[in-house]
């Protein structure tokens, strides 16, 4: 392994995560990235390089687009990369920008990912009419419903577990002035009563459709002292991808979720991950995927992840023992190809003890977590205070 | 000049694109099976394992699959949605419930919608049947199946399925001569 | 830094139009081609990376599929840039000096024969002020043609005889799409598509696949073969508006090479592949890279002769590597490219092992 260490001294986001007409694409990504630079106390000419994430191209219908938005990204001159991955995309893009710096050949990098959903028509790329094959799709949330009710059946948990998760998370964004849904009236029976979208998922159950972008500035060892706060350090990363089907296939664990959580505890020595977390920040897209995740990622044992929720641990409102998602996480803002980012520079900003009103006291080391395509490609870091 | 121009937020610039996408060596003759009204998988010989509908590769392995199976129209249900929201460009009015459902003969499931019963009434693990369209209206298409309903049949544990399926296919499997995964 | 091989490469043939296979068809016998070659199997493989593009294939997600050709089970570290795959070999390669891996297979496929590559090609500029304009590539690519032609450094003949080039050399190359003599004379009597540019200095549309393997030194496969290392890469974006940029120029192509060079500590080539889609660009290239006539340039027939679009860039990687592992050359450039008008380009020093 190289022994160049990564640190996170800046991070940046846009606003508000909810539907921006105000900006052009270029406009979005450029004030998250700006953000970050002003986060990290450095300029456009002390980065030397630009790593681009975002989903699909046809969630905005420019193809390819880090040609056109390196110039107003500072990429003019730079090496820049464009990283797709699906839903995982913002985690894997923030891993492809440390390997920048792990590598010893750049001293400081910008990576940024974004997603710009109002200016197209998210969920008809998501379910696109494929030739020669029927048109069953019906988006994400109709590809997870199946999981979900497979893993309602295992595990026998009681049914408002998601409307619990939907609530939590939704409580968690008021304190995130970024996340796109502030819901603070939301209790369990407005969970209840909003209407079935995908049974067994409701509508308060499911993400919003966001535009947003998130952006981080990771240093070398070296450089890692321009921003006025300290930075966070990167402890371990991990990706693994599987087929998206074939027979049998375990669905609701998947072995790449787990293959990639143990990649990723070994590197940190992480034996007992509730116990030596601090917080996580978890792609939570439809509010049954905290129990199962939570099961996944060894934070619960098989079957009784749900039983975390239940009982307040993943709330940070509560009290929680190993809060889960205190931004409101990807069920309060969705610009899905920056949402696996956001997860990650959450991750740095609790221990770099940035988190303002949704700060875990004290947190020392976090997890990042993102993924994408049919439960099939995943990404995740750990982030410290402490040099690793 | 008039500075105080009304902002312009949005405006729109349709894309279309044309495609000719071709099928491709194995969903051409499961295409052309549809037509007789056979429901034509894959056998890979990597995995023991019956793929339908058959797409070319063994995921699991990453070998091609050649070997035809001809599979029944009736099967398990082994997951299911019921979608209330429209779809965009899809003809389905909501609600409407697809399920994922595993043919008899196969291991893989496929997408299908369920009909003519209650959307309460689906449960993993119900037996159903296809309903055809009438043969003259007959394409190259899954779409000759209209829906799946349900036949009645106790309803049969996914967990014994799987591994029964699953000890079937590993005496169907062929050792391995060599390829990529040799 | 740490030495990196390219250990093996496969291309399917280079065809107009692939009319029955689908995309992981076309890639599991490539696949099992660059295993075979360096006599690894998908367990030797600590991680695989791809270049793809939604808009080609027609559909969101289309690398998503590709995963199938991958007997990832279990599961594998794999990534994906909508790049040319020449971005994906540097990403790996990049993993390989992190320290994280030692050995990665990296492919790129494309059928752009089922759309209109040159229309798709034109959503790729600025939304609001280009692509509703919907300026395709071969009339931007004209553009820059005119604007060379306007230095007067080069004339529609000379043009003409870099295609004369590229089909004479294309006769060596089974895999190649366009090849044969022809004559400058004659060329120079065709009709303008996008003037000055004519049909045949545009590369053809091609369908295809590329494999190609590297590992760090110390992984090298056992199998008894030569390695090509990498001794120096680099890539450099340019402006995005084509008014901005000096069209008949290639700053960034300099700005990499500089720095492939300083990485590499090797001044001279004795071929280039350079990923250049329409002939005035290899002149601009020529020029900005300071390749004289003592470098061979495009043996293969380079992009005019074949252009898997997505992969065209890793297949200037695997042209040399043959080239190289043949003892036809001891160095050579290696050259990849993406955007519009030579925007952003990806420089590499191979030398034979």
């Amino acid at each position: 392994m190289s022994n160049h260490r990564v640190a996170i001294c800046g991070v940046g986001q846009t606003e508000r995560y909810k539907t921006k007409l105000s900006c052009s694409l270029a406009g979005l990504v450029r004030e998250a990235a700006l953000n970050a630079l002003a986060d990290a106390g450095c300029g456009w000419s002390d980065i030397d390089a630009l790593i681009i994430g975002k989903a699909p191209d046809m969630f905005e219908g420019v193809v390819m687009p880090e040609a056109y938005l390196a110039e107003a990204l500072g990429g003019v001159n730079k090496p820049v990369i464009r990283v797709h991955t699906a839903g995982s995309v913002g985690g894997s893009t923030a891993i492809v920008a440390a390997n920048h710096i792990k590598s010893g050949l750049f001293k400081r990098v910008l990576t940024v990912a974004f997603e710009k959903q109002s200016e197209s028509n998210a969920h008809w790329a998501l379910s696109p009419s494929m030739p020669f094959r029927p048109h069953f799709n019906s988006g994400a949330g109709g590809m997870f419903a199946p999981v979900i009710r497979e893993y309602m059946r295992r595990s026998d948990a009681p049914e408002d577990v998601g409307c619990q998760v939907a609530v939590k998370d939704r409580l968690h964004a008021i304190n995130n002035p970024h996340a796109h849904l502030h819901l603070p009236d939301i209790d369990i029976d407005t969970v209840k009563n909003s209407p079935m979208l995908w049974e067994p998922t409701r509508f308060l159950e499911s993400c919003p459709s966001s535009d947003g972008a998130c952006a981080m500035v990771l240093a070398a060892e070296s450089h890692a002292d321009t921003s006025a706060h300290k930075p966070a350090w990167v402890h371990a990363m991990a990706m693994r991808s599987e087929p998206s089907f074939y027979p049998w296939r375990e669905e609701v664990n998947p072995e790449a979720s787990r293959a990639c959580a143990k990649d990723l505890y070994a590197q940190a020595g992480i034996t007992q991950p509730r116990k030596q977390l601090d917080m996580a920040e978890v792609y939570v897209p439809f509010s049954w995927f905290e129990p199962i995740w939570l099961e996944s990622l060894g934070f619960a044992e098989s079957g009784q992840g749900w039983r975390l929720t239940l009982e307040g641990a993943t709330s940070r409102d509560q009290g929680g023992d190993i809060p889960w998602n205190c931004s409101g996480g990807v069920l309060s803002s969705n610009p899905i190809g920056a949402s696996g980012m956001i997860r990650f520079a959450e991750a740095a900003l609790q221990v770099r003890g940035m988190a303002e009103q949704r700060q875990v006291e004290g947190a020392k080391r976090a997890l990042g977590h993102a993924y994408g395509g049919h439960s099939q490609f995943f990404a995740m870091w750990i982030v410290g205070s402490e040099k690793p | 000049m008039d500075i105080d121009l009304d902002p312009i937020e949005q405006f729109d610039a349709p894309i279309y694109h044309r495609y000719h996408a071709t099928s491709s060596r194995a969903i051409t003759p499961f295409l052309h099976a549809m037509k007789r009204g056979e429901l034509l998988g894959h056998l890979s010989t990597a995995t023991g394992k019956v793929l339908f509908p058959p797409l070319g590769a063994c995921p699991e392995s990453g070998q091609a699959t050649q070997i035809p199976v001809i599979l029944s129209d009736s099967g398990t249900v082994i997951g299911f949605t019921t979608v209330h929201l429209p779809i965009p460009g899809s003809k389905l009015v909501p609600p409407f419930t697809v399920a994922n459902i595993l043919l008899d003969g196969a291991d893989q499931a496929c997408s299908h919608l369920i009909s003519e019963c209650g959307i309460n009434a689906v449960a993993i693990g119900m037996r159903v049947a296809a309903v055809w369209r009438s043969a003259e209206v007959w394409n190259n298409s899954l779409e000759n199946i209209e829906y799946f309903k349900p036949t009645g049949e106790p309803l049969v544990d996914i967990d014994i399925l799987q591994q029964q399926c699953l000890a079937k296919a590993e005496q169907r499997k062929e050792p391995v001569k060599g390829g990529q995964n040799a | 830094m740490r030495e990196v091989a390219i250990v093996a490469y496969a291309q399917s043939p280079q065809v107009r139009q692939e009319k029955v296979l689908n995309e992981v068809e076309m890639l599991m016998p490539v696949i099992e081609t660059a295993l075979t070659e360096a006599a690894m199997t998908m367990e030797d493989i600590d991680f695989v990376c791809s270049g793809s593009c939604d808009y080609i294939a027609g559909g969101a997600f289309s690398f998503v599929g590709a995963v199938d050709a991958l007997g990832a089970t279990p599961s594998k570290m794999e990534s994906h840039v909508e790049m040319d795959a020449a971005w994906a070999l540097y990403e790996s390669w990049l993993k390989i000096q992190a320290g994280e891996i030692s050995s990665a297979l990296i492919y790129g496929f494309g059928k752009s024969s089922v759309g209109d590559l040159p229309d798709v090609m034109s959503q790729q500029c600025d939304p609001y002020y280009l692509a509703p304009l919907w300026p395709d590539s071969i009339s931007m690519a004209g553009l820059q043609a005119s604007a060379l032609l306007a230095t007067g450094r080069y004339t529609e003949r000379d043009f003409a005889e870099v295609v004369v080039d590229s089909r004479r050399k294309a006769k060596a190359n089974p895999a190649a799409q366009l090849s044969g003599d022809v004559e400058v004379d004659a060329l120079l009597t065709a009709p303008y598509i996008a003037s000055p540019l004519r049909r045949h200095d545009c590369c053809p549309i091609t369908d295809g696949v590329s494999v190609l393997i590297i590992t760090d030194k110390s992984a090298l496969p056992k199998a008894k073969m030569k390695p090509v290392y990498i001794r120096g890469i680099d890539h450099r974006m340019e402006a995005h508006q084509l008014g901005i940029r000096t069209l008949s120029e290639s700053s960034s192509s300099t700005q990499a090479l500089a720095q492939a060079k300083q990485q590499a500590g090797i001044e001279q080539f004795d071929i280039a592949e350079l990923y250049a889609p329409f002939s005035p660009q290899t002149l601009i290239l020529k020029d900005a890279l300071g390749l004289d006539n003592q470098v061979a340039i495009n043996p293969s027939g380079g992009p005019l002769a074949g252009h898997i679009m997505m992969s065209a860039g890793l297949d200037r990687f695997g042209m040399s590597f043959k080239t190289l592992q043949h003892g036809e050359a001891k160095t050579a450039l290696a050259h990849a490219t993406s955007g519009p008008c030579l925007q952003h380009n990806m420089i590499a020093i191979l030398e034979a092992g």
